[in-house]
């Protein structure tokens, strides 16, 4: 394959998978039902891997899958069920004023818009770009990164913690 | 490929992120919302990393998905909190703090 | 992430498992400390299983080591210098600057590690009886562990930041410690007290070590390829003559604050006494032997900072010698007036640590080492003596006049321990205290510092005094109070109490002073006084066996064959090359400037070779200690020193046996006669008005003249101005009132409270409460401002 046949590939690829997300966004958004909400929005997190791997970032393409999919959605669905959310088909999702997030959410996509073809236009992407290895980032993160690293370790046993004293049954 | 594509995606996602938060009383479906803010965060940090050739994005991003994690136990755990206590799990009836 | 570099000793030197190990030592008891925290209360001892073992291994380790560096001193030349055996590995970096952890082991460290390791031991299973049933018994154990955990730590330290660890862990466990019995108010103030108090101190630690590191590091990365943290790099550079005057003396300064403060030297002593309020087991431990000596260790541990940076030997008085000496005396005249028997030995403690502080200033490095080495066994051994009596015999009682006396017919074991120990204590000569503190003495005058060797002899005499009368009113004479069986009304004490003629206050007396009372397991030691269990009493007599035995290790009136401990801790002082702390090529002497003939006057009468260390700038290498002289024992000065000791013991046992048992009358109510004597008699009680100056003065004395300079100015400036302007205005108001008020200010006001109630109105439903609300205002309001930002810049 040439550079260009991959250009187009990827291209394709990109507006395929990004179509998805924003159409599983916006399902995420709108479901009147908490656990189609949460099924919608696996297809974006996992549109979301797709386009990680495209910008040569395959292990936290990787960790995205694990993490959010594999550990994070499974939370959602308990606390749905702990929650005696229905299954199915629920009304008052929404709120009574939800219209005002209409114009914030156009108001902040037309800012950014703006300022991003304003900013970065035509600017292309490297083609060649190997995929970033899994040691560079070890090294990043245990190197120049280690302190975030530490607090982010401390934030975590926290929200354990946190999670486990809120969540106890006295 | 455009590096603006990419960005205007995560715009998108953050955008419908935010109308999220504001438009939905389930405290679950909020947290969904907030999931989607921080993906379109993750999709612009590998954009930048991959234009700049530095693996420093990446360890941002795993960093944002290793919080994102804690956020949602706890945030969980707040609205198991809630329902125990309310019966609800409606953002809008903890109105008690209203001026 | 761990990188392991070790540079260990030179090929002739040996080494061994437990010292290439050492820094094992310190972690055995952090594990078990955690383990004590996780699974103590499910153990079938409550966690002290724990506490106990992992220091009998510290205790083995530590002599495994001590085993192995003996070998490695007797195996080398008689002037090589021996090496530490230092190991890093790099703990975290940040900013191009590395910290390390690793360990630093020399003859220093052994003696104290095997002396922490030994004495954690002891009190660890006298604490199994002495807190026996106590509602916070593994939590004492847990803290207990942790303690001798950040002692240890500290004590191998390879670098500052290591030792500052160690040093606030030992700050931390001796706050809960102190407070264990917290219900009682003044144990949870003592805690406070002593934690505020060493805290101020620290601050001088961290202060110093910045100061040190900031001048030092170029230095030391340069010439020895370590960071400015560590302790042979900050010895190397400090004799180096490389270091800026003023930056070696603000950071010496700063680190002796900071010994003032955990050794309880003399402006921040009064933390010790206190400090008591803790089980007994905790003063022995933590205010007697180890925590208390973490000051005087750090002095000895960087001598070479201090020793240049208070010029040492520099012919004059300086700030460590005066603050010792002071120390000495006063602690020593405080200790007269004490009726607790562990305030007695508390004050002396703090007087013990003069002489250390006073030895280390004074240039007598090794003999202050040695006391360190002595003093913690028979310290330990009294204090846990004080424990035994008061477990014992006078129902959780210390008070020595009120509930002891004649003890020496019940508790035997105790007496004889607590004689030994005295005698020890006071420096009389076969025990271990006359082979450390005499030499202390002994090397101060002979160093020049000759008002300073007076002012050790006149501590002798008073740490005699008080010793004997403590010993008197405790074991001799007629039983009293809680001795004489008094609590108890099962008849066992009632022959004794029939002796006792002292007017005695009611049964409630005894809470207050009182610590012990708080704990739960009150058990059945309601028989009047006897002798303590073994568990107790093992542990005194291996103590007493050591306040005898230890000063063996270093009796210089023998002869160079004892003088063993100045063999294995000593550093050998020798210019060495920068790699790896090797000997410079050329071996010893053949690398010694010539120029070092005339020496100095008083390092001549020596048989000692003569090194430049500490004097002038070392060539072709770097020194790590200064070099230092030894006094030549002479017995003629210890027979005086002998005299003055024996003389002190006699003049306070006659006047004990005047004053508490015949009630001489001339003697009885002197201080309420005299009214000198009674003036000191109350500075003393008071004493020295130190706390009072703290609290009142310090603390106060910022917050009061300020709240009166307010007050004034409240009565005198604004009253005078409000009386004033309200007279003038009376008159105005009236012309005002029928012209302004009623028409223009009434219509403002009432225009005003409108508006602000629309405004209100207005505003009041955003404060919704209601969280999307919140969330649309921010984002909406961040995407508004966020729009501007792009107009703007487009």
């Amino acid at each position: 394959m040439v550079a260009a046949d991959l250009l187009v590939a990827q291209n394709v690829g990109f507006y395929l998978i990004a179509a998805i997300m924003v159409i599983g966004a916006l399902r995420v958004v709108t479901s009147n039902n908490v656990v189609h909400a949460a099924l919608w929005l696996v297809v974006v997190l996992a549109g979301a891997a797709a386009q990680y791997v495209l910008l040569a970032a395959e292990f936290v393409a990787i960790t995205q899958v694990l993490v959010y999919i594999g550990a994070v959605m499974v939370l959602f669905l308990f606390g749905t069920m702990l929650t005696r959310a229905r299954i199915g088909a629920e009304t008052d999702l929404n709120n009574k004023n939800w219209l005002l997030g209409v114009p914030v959410a156009v108001l902040m996509l037309a800012t950014m818009v703006i300022a991003l073809n304003d900013g970065f236009g035509n600017e292309q992407l490297p083609l060649d770009a190997a995929p970033v290895d899994t040691m560079a980032i070890s090294d990043q993160i245990f190197g120049p990164y280690l302190l975030p690293f530490w607090a982010l370790s401390f934030v975590l046993l926290a929200a354990v913690i946190g999670a486990i004293v809120l969540a106890r049954k006295d | 490929m455009l590096l603006n594509q990419f960005l205007v995606l995560g715009a998108v996602l953050f955008s419908i992120g935010v109308y999220g938060v504001i438009a939905r009383r389930n405290a679950v479906l909020v947290l969904m919302s907030i999931e989607l803010i921080l993906n379109s965060v993750n999709i612009n940090l590998l954009a930048f990393s991959l234009r700049s050739g530095t693996p420093d994005g990446h360890t941002f991003a795993l960093y944002v998905i290793a919080v994102a994690a804690a956020e949602v136990g706890v945030g969980l755990a707040m609205v198991l909190l809630m329902y125990r206590n309310r019966r609800s799990i409606a953002l809008d009836e903890l109105a008690e703090m209203k001026g | 992430m761990f990188a392991a570099s070790s540079e260990a000793a030179s090929a002739a030197l040996t080494s061994g498992f437990f010292l290439e190990n050492a820094w094992v030592i310190p972690v055995i008891p952090a594990v078990a400390f955690a383990l004590i925290i996780f699974f103590g209360r499910r153990m079938p001892m409550k966690g002290s299983e724990f506490g106990i073992l992992s220091m009998v291994a510290s205790l083995v380790f530590s002599g495994g080591a001590i085993m192995q560096w003996i070998d490695r001193v007797n195996g080398a030349g008689e002037e090589q210098f021996i090496a530490p055996i230092v190991k890093t590995w790099t703990w975290w970096q940040s900013g191009g600057m590395e910290f390390g952890l690793g360990q630093h082991v020399d003859g220093l460290t052994l003696a104290v590690l095997g002396v922490v390791a030994f004495i954690s031991t002891l009190v660890q299973i006298y604490s199994v009886e002495y807190l026996r049933g106590d509602r916070r018994y593994t939590h004492f154990f847990a803290s207990l562990t942790l303690f001798s955990a950040g002692m240890m730590n500290m004590v191998v330290a390879e670098n500052m930041i290591q030792l500052i660890l160690g040093w606030e862990i030992m700050g931390l466990c001796s706050f809960m410690l102190i407070g264990h019995w917290w219900e009682e108010g003044a144990n949870s103030r003592a805690a406070l007290k002593a934690f505020f108090t060493t805290r101020t101190g620290d601050v001088g630690l961290l202060a110093g070590t910045s100061i040190l590191f900031f001048a030092a590091n170029d230095w030391t990365q340069k010439t020895l390829g370590v960071s400015g943290f560590s302790i042979r790099g900050l010895s190397a550079w400090a004799l180096s003559g490389e270091p800026s005057h003023s930056a070696i003396v603000w950071g010496a300064a700063a680190l002796f604050i900071a010994a003032i403060g955990k050794s309880g030297q003399f402006p921040l002593h009064t933390w010790l006494p206190d400090a008591m309020a803790g089980p007994t087991p905790v003063s022995s431990l933590l205010h007697s032997s180890t925590m208390v000596v973490a000051g005087v260790f750090l002095v000895a541990r960087l001598y070479p900072v201090f020793f240049e940076g208070m010029d040492i030997l520099g012919g004059s008085s300086n700030f460590i010698v005066i603050i010792g000496g002071i120390t000495i005396v006063i602690a020593a005249a405080l200790a007269f007036v004490q009726t607790d028997i562990k305030k007695v030995l508390a004050y002396s403690t703090v007087s013990q640590l003069g002489y250390m502080m006073m030895g280390l200033g004074a240039g007598a490095w090794l003999p202050a080492v040695f006391h360190i080495f002595t003093h913690a066994f028979f310290k330990a051994c009294l204090f846990l003596g004080a424990g035994s009596i008061s477990h014992s015999a006078s129902h959780h009682s210390f008070e020595m006049k009120k509930d002891m006396g004649g003890l020496r017919k019940f508790m035997p074991v105790t007496f004889g321990t607590w004689v030994i120990s005295t005698l020890a204590l006071c420096g009389v000569f076969p025990f271990s205290g006359f082979f450390s503190k005499d030499e202390i003495i002994d090397n101060v005058g002979h160093n020049g510092y000759t008002l300073f060797m007076y002012v050790g002899l006149g501590g002798a005499f008073l740490t005699a005094a008080y010793m004997t009368r403590a010993t008197y009113l405790t074991f001799f004479g007629e039983p009293r109070g809680a001795a004489a069986g008094e609590h108890h009304d099962d008849g066992h004490g009632d022959a004794h109490a029939a002796h006792d003629d002292h007017a005695h206050d009611d049964h409630g007396h005894h809470d207050h002073h009182d610590a012990h009372a708080a704990h739960d397991g009150h058990h059945g030691d309601s028989h009047g006084p006897h002798e303590s269990p073994a568990l107790i009493t093992v542990p005194l007599v291996i103590l007493a066996t050591l306040a005898i035995g230890s000063g063996l290790l270093n009796a210089v009136p023998f002869g160079h064959s004892f003088e063993n401990f100045t063999k294995w801790v000593e550093p050998r002082v020798e210019v060495i090359s920068p790699t790896g702390l090797a000997t410079v090529v050329g071996g010893p002497g053949a690398s010694r400037p010539a120029a070092e003939e005339e020496g100095d006057g008083h390092s001549a009468e020596e048989g000692h070779h003569d090194s430049p260390c500490g004097k002038e700038t070392p060539k072709d290498g770097v020194c790590v200690a200064p070099q230092l002289s030894h006094a030549e024992f002479k017995w003629s000065k210890a027979a005086l020193s002998m005299i003055i000791v024996l003389l002190g013991m006699v003049i306070s046992w006659v006047l004990c046996v005047q004053l508490y048992d015949r009630k001489n009358k001339a003697l009885v109510g002197l201080t309420e006669r005299n009214a000198l004597l009674g003036r000191g008699y109350r500075f003393l009680v008071n004493k020295y008005y130190l706390d009072a100056l703290y609290e009142n003065v310090i603390v106060r004395g910022i917050a009061h003249p300020v709240s009166a300079a307010a007050y004034w100015v409240n009565q005198n400036v604004l009253d005078g101005a409000v009386n004033g302007a309200g007279n003038i205005t009376r008159k105005v108001s009236g012309w005002v009132y029928r012209n302004v008020d009623q028409r223009v200010v009434d219509g403002t006001v009432n225009a005003s409270g409108e508006a602000a109630r629309g405004l209100g109105g207005f505003l009041r439903p955003v404060q919704s409460g209601k969280v999307n609300q919140y969330g649309a205002l921010l984002f909406g309001t961040a995407a508004i401002g966020a729009l501007v930002l792009v107009i703007i810049n487009t």
